[in-house]
């Protein structure tokens, strides 16, 4: 198709027809062509159609929950991830490699196996489920356990993201800091920060993305009250149960549109933050 | 820490100099043991605790309970499904990934870029909407999945459209994993080898492939462990039919659903074990391999 259009400036290489086949045959049917449909059925539904679905309470109240608790729960992963990455590439202490290796978990464990593990925990009979009702509180069934579960999917990005680069921060900067009358506090926030900014941004925006689309770890944990702790994604499962594609299809276009938005202003800070000090 | 004197500190043996003096891009003990601290117990509440109670629940009624659970024919098919949609999903994955990043990383050509972007388009699509975009395209409604079904071949709530999930939401692991090592590699080996006669094939398996084979059982590993553990993609297009298109994923949310605890438990340590491997695999890669992964890595 294409591939005339994308034809590879003069190299001896071989292997471009057939390499390049393979990654659109698959972009195309994995990627393109569902997406393109899910675009294709909201404009055949009609853009007054797919708005009118959108904007009912319960779609409103859902999508709003969505992005506010994956902020929230990007917030927290930013800072205890930073704290994280800091522990594990400054400091030695005993098992600091199974530490290590335990902050990926969250990628490698299922999202339902953590969901019913998340629930069972927090749970008002489970073991911190029960401290909090003897404190008089809630945790699962609540907006409380849908971020602790967004906080758990999202908890490694920005880890794997920072850590890379603090390893790599020469000594000289923080000495040379140092020798001219810095603090440690007054090093860290003018000097280390910045230069950790733009990665821990891309692992916020990763966390963020995780979260707002989360499902599997969530449905569990929610409680799936309309109207109160009933996330987006969820509302799109309903819509196909009851056969509604056409909703679905203007709920899941929204939750894209909103997702791609997000991420963009995050490049656009990401690139002037850059910009600002100087390239890293 | 700094208020004692000269004379004080020159009293004290060298070696214990450093204990008395830290160096200025040092913090305090007190900071370090507080940072540590706070670390260990956000790890411990957050991932360690639900790690711990998947085993236990499963364990509530004893091994023999769990064991028997995990034999029931639904189990057992549930089991066999996900063996299978992995077996097909991360091959295909693997190809992909390798196809791909040979291309961007051997050639330049236009728009390099955009098909970047739209190989990382999986990552921030949700997965229940990805299950709804390949149900918008092969479900019954729509023209190509009417004509597959009444050809004999349904996608969707069959084995394609699992596997299609699968491989939508692992799309982009393998080759993100390849493309930076490629890319440090560069093209000097592959285009040396050309100039002496080699063919296109064998450059490519004596050449370029020892080199990346580390990066490539890194990223095959990772998009195992996220193929078969799938839920959400694989909740809207399986259907959720028992015995015959319920994945493990699948099979624990409705155990658990109808309070059978035990068996959603002892399935999901199953997965749980799963993840501990996986991560076995890939710490030991990291600590053997760590030249030839990414130098940044971010899944």
């Amino acid at each position: 198709m294409a591939l005339a259009m994308l034809r590879a400036s003069r190299s001896p290489m071989p292997g471009f027809g057939l390499g390049m086949g393979i990654t659109l045959t698959m972009l195309s049917l994995i990627v393109i062509l569902p997406i393109g449909a899910l675009l294709a059925k909201g404009i055949s539904y009609g853009p007054a159609e797919v708005w009118a679905t959108i904007n009912t309470p319960r779609v409103w109240a859902a999508l709003h929950l969505s992005f506010r608790l994956a902020l929230l729960a990007a917030a927290f992963n930013l800072v205890f991830g930073t704290l994280l990455a800091w522990v594990l590439a400054r400091y030695d202490f005993p098992g600091r490699r199974i530490v290590d290796a335990v902050v990926d978990l969250p990628f490698a464990l299922p999202t339902a196996v953590a969901g019913i593990a998340l629930t069972a925990l927090y749970a008002p009979n489970g073991t911190f489920g029960s401290i909090a009702k003897s404190m008089g509180g809630k945790i699962a069934y609540t907006e409380w356990g849908i971020l602790i579960a967004l906080i758990f999917v999202g908890l490694p990005f920005v880890t794997r993201t920072v850590q890379p680069v603090i390893a790599e921060i020469e000594k000289e900067v923080e000495e040379a800091s140092a020798t001219l009358g810095a603090g440690r506090l007054y090093t860290l926030r003018r000097v280390i920060l910045p230069m950790l900014a733009p990665a821990a941004l891309t692992g916020f925006a990763l966390s963020l993305a995780r979260a707002v689309g989360e499902y599997g770890s969530v449905i569990f944990i929610a409680g799936n009250l309309p109207m109160k702790t009933e996330i987006a994604p969820l509302l799109i499962v309903i819509k196909l149960e009851e056969f509604d594609y056409g909703g679905a299809a203007a709920i899941g276009i929204a939750m894209l549109l909103i997702s791609f938005s997000m991420l963009l202003v995050i490049n656009l800070i990401q690139i002037w933050s850059r910009r600002r000090i100087g390239h890293v | 820490m700094y208020d004692s004197t000269l004379s004080e500190a020159y009293a004290l043996p060298p070696e214990r100099w450093a204990q008395k003096w830290r160096p200025a891009t040092d913090e305090s003990r007190l900071t370090r043991v507080v940072l540590i601290a706070i670390a260990l117990t956000g790890l411990g509440l957050l991932v360690l605790a639900p790690l711990a109670v998947v085993f236990a629940e499963a364990l509530a009624k004893g091994g023999v309970a769990a064991m028997a659970s995990l034999a029931q024919p639904e189990a057992l098919s549930a089991i066999k499904l996900t063996l299978l949609v992995a077996a097909i999903s991360v091959p295909v994955n693997a190809i992909f990934g390798i196809a791909a990043a040979w291309v961007i990383t051997k050639f330049d050509f236009r728009g390099k870029a955009f098909l970047i972007t739209l190989i990382d388009l999986p990552f921030s699509v949700s997965p229940v909407v990805a299950g709804l975009a390949l149900v918008l395209l092969f479900g019954t409604n729509s023209l190509l999945g009417g004509w597959l079904v009444a050809s004999g071949h349904p996608v969707i709530f069959a084995l394609p459209g699992i596997v299609l999930a699968s491989v939508f939401v692992t799309f982009p692991f393998v080759a993100r994993e390849l493309i930076p090592v490629m890319i440090e590699q560069g093209r000097t080996e592959e285009e040396a080898a050309l100039t002496l006669g080699a063919s296109g094939w064998r450059v490519f398996l004596t050449v370029t492939l020892p080199n990346i084979r580390w990066a490539l059982l890194y990223g095959v590993l990772l998009c195992n462990a996220r193929a078969m553990g799938e839920f959400g993609a694989v909740a809207v297009v399986s259907g959720k039919i028992r015995g015959q298109t319920a994945t493990m994923p699948i099979t624990i949310e409705m155990l658990y659903n109808e309070y059978l605890s035990v068996a959603a438990f002892s399935m999901a340590g199953v997965l749980a074990l799963l993840a501990l491997l996986t991560l076995l695999l890939k710490t030991v890669l990291e600590w053997r391999h760590a030249d030839q992964l990414a130098a940044t890595r971010r899944h």
